[in-house]
């Protein structure tokens, strides 16, 4: 307990003398997120100060361990450093799928070569990852990919198409599902690779949203070269690491339509814009519509926490697909009432309004493995029913 | 505090359960039903609460009770709602118990909080004149008359109160009928009641009380004179989180027996839980049953960790409103993925429908508790 109180001292000065004071507010908007990479234009020079100075503790992967240039904390330490940061507001020093998706994966199942040559540059947030997953005929059905790795000895070439890559169009690398064999059932001839965007062969196109945004991409893999010593675990046992990736990233989904929703409630939004009369919202019906979504967002803010002491408590839970569904689902409501508490105002055609994150919203819920999906996990699962 | 169980209270859960399954359950429910019991439960199963030490979990150890915790006391209740037990349990040992440790004189607390505890003592609460729960529309009048207080008026749908030994009534002391201010509470003895038991949906009895100027000796306010709604409010807030719990057992004995049916049940040569159709409602009353537990959870969490008042009644009402909906979607998709059967007397789905929707009504359904809830909440 004392070491901690002494990491909580040292972490809080550190803080108070390395965090630039223009990276103590609040993001105005993902559009001010670091997201690193090869070829990132840092907004300002407290940016980029942010991020090395972060880099160099290695908190910007506050619990990897030291050898990949991660901070070496452990859980508890990890929490201190969260909240301290968030006791000035600090700002995360870098989003990246490389702390949140391909490192946790090359940490379970990569070999160390792959670690030493990948972890430390997506610490120091010098290459961006994106993730080659869905292809045109594979959405839900994701073992069904068709994007074929030949094999030619030392390497692989590598043909077919992503899609809902996000941000490849910026990205420097991609963890890349395959099929190298093709003679056995569709999850046994699976593998996952890594290759540089850079390679000949590799073009990607964005997708335009409903939203007006592209955080998505198609990629096209035409005779792509992947050496082999950039396959993540055994060939052909890719699944089991998609499967991992896949519930790290629902947590993520999930836990993120929380943090969006838990931003500012509603009903204080609507108290704000619409005022009260005589104690309550003007509208009744609106103000019925807002509790029915404070409650379920209480609830589910209740049940992330208690699902979190119990893998504490337990080890692993087997609750991510539920905090997906529930989270994305959420989060959809949300913006639906949301537009009923701001009318027609939400409704302006502008960046960062609410009708863009409004409509963006909608993709919550089929990102990650659609609320469907989610619900035939937790039915087969959890319920063992087939 | 963590939101999980500690050793003691899962040891707690599970010997309530094993000596439920033993000792209630839908089977007895029916005995008491077909036999139109005046009482409502069976005085043994009763007794052998009390000398479980049930009674006396929330009262002090120096009065007599074990002074455990309410998420202790909350696994026996979450129990009782999945075997459907009937008993004085929550009148008595909850809200009874915890009016008189949070209004009580000195001299109450020690006359009374030992006899609950022990289970000698049965009281209930008689808070309600109309069919929808409204404490300030109170018009049972209290009127002085030299040492003594005369009672006139009707309290209606009084859990227990067709038996209790003694009665706690909210009575209006000074102002009219809609007014928080000018309640009081007072002790009287069942004895002297004109009281009619009223049968209920989930053959229980509801307790229709006539006061047709009952006299009371002085000494027996409970609280402060007029400013009955400060002691009463935090009770009927953890009798609520109570209720929850209960309503959380039997929706998810309601969503287990209706799993094992998915299973079991053939149509067009499958088990009918492979339809797809069937699995993603049961997927979605699963996660709603877990959402339903946090809250419960937190609820009897939020009792033991003494957070403010204001905090636990707005948790209580949040409970309230979320158990109501999830308990109306367990019993009610129990009923619907059972087909015919389902709605026949043969299985107990009707009788788990049945207690949800009474305990729903009690201090305050879904619609009073969202209404609060953002009332609470500031708006």
């Amino acid at each position: 307990m004392q070491e901690l109180a002494e990491f909580r001292r040292e972490t809080r000065l550190w803080l108070e003398d390395n965090c630039p004071q223009s990276m103590r507010t609040p993001f105005v908007s993902d559009k001010e997120r670091c997201w690193g990479g090869r070829r990132w234009q840092f907004h300002s020079d407290d940016q980029q100060l942010w991020l090395e100075r972060m880099a160099q503790k290695g908190w910007t992967a506050p619990t990897w361990s030291r050898e990949y240039g991660g901070g070496g904390l452990n859980k508890d330490q990890a929490k201190v450093l969260k909240q301290e940061m968030a006791a000035i507001g600090a700002r995360s020093p870098l989003d990246s799928f490389g702390i949140w998706m391909i490192g946790p994966a090359l940490l379970k199942f990569g070999s160390e070569a792959l670690k030493q040559q990948h972890l430390p540059p997506i610490v120091r947030g010098e290459i961006r990852w994106c993730q080659g997953y869905s292809e045109p005929g594979a959405g839900s059905d994701l073992a069904g990919l068709q994007t074929r790795a030949e094999d030619r000895g030392d390497h692989f070439i590598v043909n077919g198409q992503k899609v809902w890559t996000s941000y490849a169009d910026r990205a420097d690398w991609m963890f890349c599902l395959v099929r190298t064999d093709s003679e056995v059932s569709k999850h046994s001839g699976i593998s996952l690779v890594l290759f540089d965007m850079e390679t000949e062969g590799v073009s990607t196109r964005p997708i335009k949203l409903i939203s007006g945004n592209s955080p998505f991409c198609e990629t096209f893999l035409d005779n792509v070269r992947v050496e082999k010593s950039q396959v993540v675990g055994d060939i052909n046992k890719g699944w089991t690491i998609a499967k991992y990736l896949l519930t790290h990233e629902r947590e993520m989904i999930g836990g993120m339509g929380l943090a969006r929703g838990g931003d500012r409630s509603l009903s204080r939004v609507a108290v704000e814009e619409l005022g009260l009369e005589g104690g309550q919202l003007p509208d009744p019906v609106l103000r019925s519509e807002i509790t029915d979504w404070e409650i379920d967002a209480l609830a589910f803010a209740l049940t992330c926490e208690r699902v979190n002491d119990e893998i504490k408590a337990q080890g692993v839970g087997n609750t991510s697909a539920m905090l997906k569904y529930y989270g994305t689902e959420l989060n959809k409501r949300r913006y639906e009432t949301l537009l009923g508490v701001q009318g027609r105002e939400a409704l302006v055609w502008q960046d960062h309004s609410t009708a863009q994150h409004w409509l963006r919203s909608k993709g919550n819920s089929i990102e990650g493995g659609t609320s469907e999906i989610q619900l035939n996990i937790i039915a087969k699962r959890i319920l063992g029913l087939s | 505090m963590a939101l999980i169980l500690n050793e003691e209270e899962s040891m707690l859960r599970e010997s309530a359960a094993a000596f439920l399954d033993e000792h209630a359950g839908p089977d007895l429910m029916r005995q008491l039903r077909d036999q139109e019991d005046e009482l409502g439960y069976r005085p043994q199963l009763w007794q052998a609460m009390a000398e479980l030490g049930w009674t006396g979990v929330l009262v002090p150890d120096d009065l007599g009770g074990l002074g455990f915790s309410h998420v202790g006391m909350g696994q026996i209740v979450e129990q009782i709602g999945r075997t459907l037990a009937a008993s004085p349990l929550v009148s008595s040992a909850i809200t009874a118990t915890v009016l008189v440790l949070g209004g009580g004189s000195k001299d109450q607390k020690a006359q009374l909080l030992p006899r609950l505890a022990a289970g000698e003592l049965t009281m209930a609460l008689a808070v309600d004149e109309g069919p929808r729960h409204d404490p300030r529309a109170t018009a049972l009048k209290a009127e002085q008359d030299g040492d003594q207080v005369v009672l006139s008026g009707t309290k209606r749908f009084v859990e227990d109160g067709h038996f209790a030994d003694q009665v706690i009534v909210l009575a209006r002391s000074s102002g009219e009928a809609g007014q928080s201010d000018g309640l009081s509470l007072y002790l009287v003895d069942g004895d002297v009641l004109q009281r009619t038991a009223v049968p209920a949906v989930d053959s229980r009895r509801w307790g229709e009380l006539q006061f047709d100027g009952v006299r009371i000796p002085g000494g027996q306010q409970l609280g402060q004179p007029g400013r009955a709604l400060e002691v009463l409010e935090p009770a009927l807030d953890v009798t609520r989180i109570y209720q929850c719990a209960e309503l959380l057992g039997l929706s998810r004995e309601c969503f287990d027996v209706t799993l094992r049916y998915l299973k079991e049940r053939q149509q067009f040569g499958v088990p009918i839980g492979s339809f797809q159709a069937l699995q993603h409602r049961a997927a979605i009353l699963w996660t709603e049953l877990e959402l339903a537990q946090s809250l419960v959870l937190s609820g009897l969490k939020s009792l033991d960790q003494g957070d403010s008042p204001e905090q636990v009644s707005r948790l209580a009402s949040a409970a309230k409103t979320k158990l109501s909906r999830v308990a109306q979607l367990a019993t009610n998709e129990a009923i619907q993925m059972h087909g015919g059967i389902g709605m026949t007397d043969v299985l107990d789905m009707g009788l788990y429908l049945k207690r949800a929707r009474v305990l729903e009504a009690q201090y305050g359904d879904q619609r009073y508790h969202a209404s609060r809830f953002a009332r609470l909440s500031g708006y």
